[in-house]
């Protein structure tokens, strides 16, 4: 019994170490310069938010220079917010680059897409210009650190955020959050669906 | 009855590390197609588009290997539409294919298919119609084929030439280095021996 109960023990942290390894795409644009944290504990904060409320409102620099607010798109856009955890790691240097491409799906929905990391304007501007011009706003949720992300409850223990997409409608109210297993990249076909679910 | 009992986690446990080996040695460590080499054994769906599967030259059925399609050359785009290089070059790519298909000598000859590293069949389809992609792509959303390519990174080119037996070797694999349709294209009539 003692043998099988060592097998058994094998064969789950076996298990354990499968589940545990990630499968991610890169893209050469970033050439070699991408780091690879390894798997992460799936999701590793408690959410401040829920769907129905206000969405916290917020000013944060961008990569452009500016100062973007939440709340200027108050009665004009709908508004995406996607969080991603760090610059210059694998899963979040092939999420962007994607919704660089669907433009025209976020148009068809009246919605502005604001990217936001807790890294400084220098590290994401030498990151995001690795992914050709991008058509929305990029957010330095750096200083307080990860303020706005502690505020919507998606700041991890190790100060990075998690993957996270929380959809605002045109009157400030939260129609949907999704926090994504931070070691995988969210469906686009699921945020497309939720955008569609705005014009009802 | 007891020692039947005490047999079971036994056996379960000495099937599941048996299979999280065979995984493991399948596709842990698999390195990336080697030129001289053949393709993984693996199998794509049939496009369901009648064009798709006409320009593949296949039949029907519900899945095919890649040597099954009817070509003397097979070029095989590892591709994201969450690729910054591969948007970039989609356009270049799609007049490869343009030239190709113009082209009465290699009309017939030269096919090629895009597999989407990590894309959903949706996210597949809006690179496909974002840049008019006129060639079968095709989901591997859950990596799947990605890890039996040794988890390369994209956009990644792999030629395989067809022989008339049905035997195929790869001729060409590498990481970007797509320098435009015409070029690429020599080097593909170059190497396979089509030229």
């Amino acid at each position: 019994m003692k043998k099988n109960g060592k097998l058994i023990a094998a064969a789950a942290i076996a298990l354990v170490f499968l589940w545990s390894t990630t499968a991610f795409g890169v893209s050469q644009a970033f050439k070699k310069n991408i780091y690879n944290p390894g798997f992460l504990k799936p999701t590793d904060s408690v959410l401040k938010v829920k769907v129905g409320e206000y969405a916290p409102d917020f000013m944060l620099p961008a990569v452009s220079g500016e100062k973007i607010s939440l709340s200027q798109y108050r009665g004009k856009k709908n508004v995406v917010l996607s969080f991603v955890p760090a610059a210059w790691t694998p899963v979040c240097s092939d999420q962007w680059p994607g919704y660089n491409i669907v433009k025209d799906i976020f148009d068809r929905h009246d919605a502005i897409l604001l990217g936001i990391t807790v890294d400084n304007i220098p590290t994401l501007f030498a990151w995001t210009n690795q992914m050709g011009a991008l058509w929305f706003p990029v957010l330095s949720d750096f200083w307080p650190h990860g303020a706005v992300a502690g505020r919507y409850g998606v700041l991890r223990s190790d100060g990075t955020s998690e993957r996270a997409l929380v959809v605002i409608d045109k009157k400030g109210i939260i129609r949907y959050i999704h926090v994504n297993d931070i070691n995988k990249r969210p469906r686009l076909e699921n945020l497309v669906k939720e955008l569609k679910g705005l014009q009802k | 009855m007891n020692r039947e009992i005490k047999k079971i986690p036994l056996a379960v446990a000495t099937g599941v590390i048996a299979v999280v080996l065979l995984y493991c040695l399948a596709f842990a460590s698999t390195p990336p197609p080697q030129a001289g080499s053949v393709l993984p054994d693996l199998n794509l769906p049939v496009p369901e588009r009648t064009g798709e599967r006409n320009y593949l030259g296949l039949e029907g059925g519900t899945y095919f290997k890649i040597p099954e399609i009817k070509a003397q050359v097979v070029i095989i785009e590892i591709f994201s539409m969450y690729c910054p290089y591969c948007q970039r070059e989609a356009p270049e790519i799609n007049r490869m294919y343009s030239i190709i298909e113009k082209s009465p000598d290699l009309k017939d000859k030269i096919k090629l298919i895009g597999i989407g590293a990590g894309n959903s069949p949706f996210e597949v389809q809006v690179f496909k119609e974002k840049y008019t992609v006129p060639f079968p792509l095709f989901s591997d959303e859950d990596f799947t084929l990605h890890k039996c390519f040794g988890e390369v990174r994209t956009p990644y080119f792999i030629g395989v030439k067809i022989n008339d037996d049905g035997s195929h070797r790869i001729f060409y694999s590498k990481l970007g280095e797509f320098k435009g349709a015409e070029p690429f294209l020599e080097l593909m009539l170059q190497l396979s021996g089509l030229q």
